[in-house]
């Protein structure tokens, strides 16, 4: 008898070695480490970390080895092994008000308690290339700061909060919980709590795109970068059976709240509103483009209009997950032969359905004269 | 043995029975019992994120890793065929993460898991067909706001989908929705029946099995109990017909199964092949020849075999 | 310890006693009006059926708030869910994701439960009703989907109302409560889309 030839499972193993050698390169070049790309490639870490919504540098940066550098794939790696992750309970709020400072730039005020404080940034860097650091053994000189910061640094916006001219940001009734939207579906409207959740885990490319349209008038604020802030915040855990809060350690958060217009309602004088990023990492241009967009989300609530994408919770929270629209535009290189199969047929009758039908008119019609 | 049955000395990190963790299996199957008990309505679900991408299968996944056990005998189809690459890769997932007993016989089945296809050799009592859906929202090309289409399916308000249906038949002189084709559920939901053929519609209808629905990226679980009533949406002058082809299987000559094309060479020359591969292969197996047997085996597509 | 604070053990093998059980309670909503069994594996608390309590470890976590009759909450089918589930026991009928009742009793009705939403009938409170039977009792036909033609149950030790109550539930539909009639191993599934034909 005739039976089909079947290779798949052998195709399928195959491309897996395919992947482990194209991953390695050239064997004469030392493969890369892990700590490598965790402290040479660390905001490539916290890309994946943040996308991957799991705080976690060496993960990150296997996930980087793993995926070839390539960041999506290394966020989906990150979100397919925390999802196994037992829970143990949420962390007490974090206080990003008594952030260890790396970095804080303000630009609403020229001074302020604290100073600005540029630290590690690109922003002042021509972008030109170092062609030194195409050698191996360029060290950089460790810097001491000349002075040290001040130990306090409060936040723009309790500034502006102080003397009432910024929107307070009030828990919802209750305080209850956080939504977790990777345990619950999501439904419309969105509160905050989880617009915030899908733009911090959301793609970075997307979330600026979006923020760029709200600046270029797709949605109507004016927004002032209140603060950005880089640096060190600690971590805290109350253990039920012990009932006081444990110090489970520091990770690197960047935070960022714009400052923007508002003309104010009947019962609300004008005061300026805010949008709020939060990012784990070196991330300022997310934190950044989150919080244009969280600003823009918040239409709804101030009875602005909600005409433009970055307005529309629905539309921004649905697309912003990269992996998930990822798996979806590469899933069309799975077959789907059975339905175009379909269209095949149906295109077909149709066209020879047509062809039948204008030769009968055209037989029907009497002979042109020539 | 599987996975997690493997010894606690061991250094790799150990997963559950078929992957998940009991709490989203409960919270799955809480939404399955919802599902049977409203047929046609999209239970929305807290679908976790899977080691296999979105688009590609991760919902029918956590269906089946949600109702398997050691008494179940699994078959993964794609596109009708038990050899295509991502049901491959999804047998073998299941392989290795439940330990679970495989076939590609629709008999021997107590749980297919398919995309784009329903088997050709009816379905039985007892058995469970899960279906992945990239789309569950019927509704969705009409309206693509959720906020939206939701109150349309709580006040039944499906005149939108006549519309459109009927804007097709006036353009084209037929609904030219060729697969996914929505069907009314038990006289009340509107329903997406996920992008199988419109030939595979009447096979849901008072079917003897169970039949469930998962989309993993939307996060929405819907069934159909067995027996249920499933109605291809149309019109009194403008009934629902199914694909039909103008030649039979050139491998087995069935002339009920629907079929895939095959282009054989660059003349113009095609061949049509039974798209479930285990139902064409059973049929040569009694003795059924289609007429380019031959043709097939010279370009490799089937080998012949000493009985 | 005393025995009667002592908590009766749950699940031997967690994954896979759930899987079983679930495929029943799974075939028990699907076929309205089919008995099935869930395999007597453990012992349950006071006042719980087997069925009963196979399907309450199956189906409850902390997740979903579970209503038992005052007498069970307080008593040690009240302590063994908290212990196993972690299930909030609440007061009111309508927050109940699950909830138990005695079948003979008068109080509450169906109706008291959470019916869902237009929107999200999915929310509605799943049901089971502890029965002093499921056969040998007057006949009750169902017709709806999972159900070919007719299908007819003769359980024992429903209040007069029930059917009634059944009748209402189902009108609502896609609204409405799902019951799950329990007694010792067994169990038969009336979800809301299954329609009384006749009763004898």
């Amino acid at each position: 008898m005739y039976v089909a030839v079947k290779g798949g499972e052998a195709a399928i193993l195959a491309t897996h070695d395919l992947v482990a050698e194209a991953r390695r390169g050239d064997p004469a070049v030392p493969e890369i480490l892990v700590a490598q790309i965790r402290e040479q490639q660390a905001l490539a870490c916290a890309r994946v970390m943040n996308e991957g919504s799991l705080y976690d540098q060496d993960l990150a940066a296997l996930a980087l080895k793993q995926s070839q550098g390539d960041v999506i794939e290394a966020a989906f790696l990150m979100r397919a092994y925390r999802t196994t992750l037992p829970r143990f309970g949420s962390s007490e709020p974090l206080d990003t008000a008594a952030m260890a400072i790396r970095r804080r730039v303000s630009a609403t005020y020229k001074d302020l308690p604290g100073g600005q404080v540029l630290g590690p940034t690109y922003d002042y860097t021509h972008r030109l290339f170092d062609f030194a650091l195409m050698d191996e053994g360029s060290e950089a000189a460790p810097r001491k700061a000349p002075a040290p910061l001040d130990a306090t640094m409060p936040r723009v916006p309790d500034i502006l909060g102080a003397e009432g001219l910024m929107e307070a940001e009030e828990p919802p009734e209750g305080d209850p919980r956080p939504f977790d939207l990777t345990r619950d579906p999501v439904s419309f409207p969105a509160d905050r709590d989880v617009r915030l959740q899908s733009m911090a885990r959301g793609d970075e490319g997307f979330l600026l795109g979006l923020g760029y349209s709200v600046q270029r008038g797709f949605g109507g604020t004016h927004p002032f970068v209140g603060e950005v802030r880089v640096g060190e915040v600690a971590v805290e855990f109350v253990p039920e059976e012990l009932g006081f809060a444990v110090d489970l350690g520091d990770i690197t958060l960047t935070e960022c709240q714009m400052v923007n217009q508002f003309q104010g309602s009947k019962e609300v004088p004008p005061q300026f509103t805010r949008g709020y990023g939060l990012v784990f990492g070196h991330s300022e241009r997310k934190a950044m483009s989150m919080s244009l967009v969280d600003r823009a989300l918040k239409a709804r609530d101030f009875g602005e209009a909600t005409n433009y994408p970055a307005q529309q919770d629905e539309f921004v929270l649905y697309h912003a997950d990269n992996v998930e629209a990822a798996g979806f535009v590469e899933h069309l290189k799975l077959p789907h032969y059975v339905d175009f199969q379909g269209e095949l047929e149906l295109i077909r009758r149709i066209r020879k359905e047509r062809e039948e039908r204008l030769a009968q008119e055209q037989n029907a019609m009497p002979e042109a004269a020539e | 043995m599987t996975i997690h049955q493997m010894p606690a000395d061991n250094t790799k990190p150990a997963y559950n029975y078929a992957y998940l963790d009991e709490q989203t299996k409960r919270m799955i199957r809480r939404a399955l019992l919802k599902a049977v008990a409203v047929p046609g309505y999209q239970v929305p679900f807290g679908s976790r994120e899977m080691p296999l991408a979105r688009g590609w299968g991760t919902g029918g996944i956590q269906i089946t890793a949600a109702i398997i056990g050691p008494a179940d005998t699994l078959k993964v189809i794609d596109q009708g065929a038990d050899d295509t690459t991502n049901a491959v890769s999804i047998r073998r997932f299941f392989e290795r993460t439940a330990d679970a007993r495989t076939c590609e016989a629709t008999d021997d089945a107590t749980i297919i898991q398919t995309r784009h296809r329903i088997p050709e050799a009816p379905l039985k009592p007892g058995q469970v067909i899960v279906y992945q859906v990239p789309t569950p929202e019927p509704l969705r090309r009409l309206e693509p706001r959720e906020a939206e289409t939701r109150k349309m399916h709580a006040w039944a308000e499906y005149g939108l989908m006549q519309v459109k249906l009927y804007e097709d038949i006036a353009r084209y002189g037929e609904i030219t929705k060729t697969y996914d084709y929505p069907v009314m559920v038990n006289g009340r939901y509107v329903m997406a029946p996920s992008p199988i053929p419109k030939f595979d519609n009447p096979k849901m209808h008072m079917s003897p099995a169970l039949q469930l629905f998962g989309a993993g990226r939307e996060k929405r679980i819907y069934a159909l109990p067995p027996y249920t009533s499933v109605r291809s949406l149309d019109f009194e002058d403008h009934p629902f017909r199914i694909q039909s082809w103008t030649q039979p299987c050139g491998l087995c000559g069935a002339g009920d199964s629907y079929l895939d094309e095959v282009v054989i060479d660059d003349q113009g020359g095609r061949m049509f092949v039974c798209s479930d591969s285990h139902y064409c292969e059973t049929r040569r197996a009694e003795g059924h020849r289609g007429t380019m047997l031959g043709d097939a085996a010279a370009s490799g597509l089937v080998e012949e075999t000493t009985p | 310890m005393p025995t009667e604070t002592m908590i009766a053990p749950g699940f031997s093998d967690p994954v896979f006693q759930s899987q079983a059980a679930f495929r029943a309670l799974l075939a028990a909503l699907s076929e309205p009006g089919t008995l099935q069994q869930v395999a007597g594996e453990i012992a349950p608390p006071e006042g719980l059926a087997t069925a009963t309590a196979t399907a309450l470890l199956t189906l409850a976590d902390y997740e979903t708030p579970v209503w038992l009759p005052e007498a069970l909450r307080n008593g040690p089918a009240g302590a063994w869910l908290r212990f196993h589930c972690a299930a909030a026991l609440v007061d009111d009928p309508a927050e109940a994701a699950f909830a138990v009742i005695d079948g003979a009793a008068d109080e509450p009705r169906l109706s008291a439960f959470n019916l869902g939403t237009d929107q999200f009938p999915d929310r509605s409170t799943t049901v089971i009703v502890q029965v002093a039977g499921l056969e040998g009792g007057p006949a009750i036909t169902f017709s709806g989907p999972g159900i070919p033609g007719t299908r007819t149950i003769t359980s024992q030790g429903l209040r007069a109302r029930f059917i009634d109550e059944l009748h209402e539930n189902n009108a609502i539909y896609p609204l409405g409560v799902d019951v799950l009639l329990a007694h010792g191993e067994g169990l038969i599934g009336l979800p809301r889309s299954t329609q009384i034909e006749e009763v004898r």
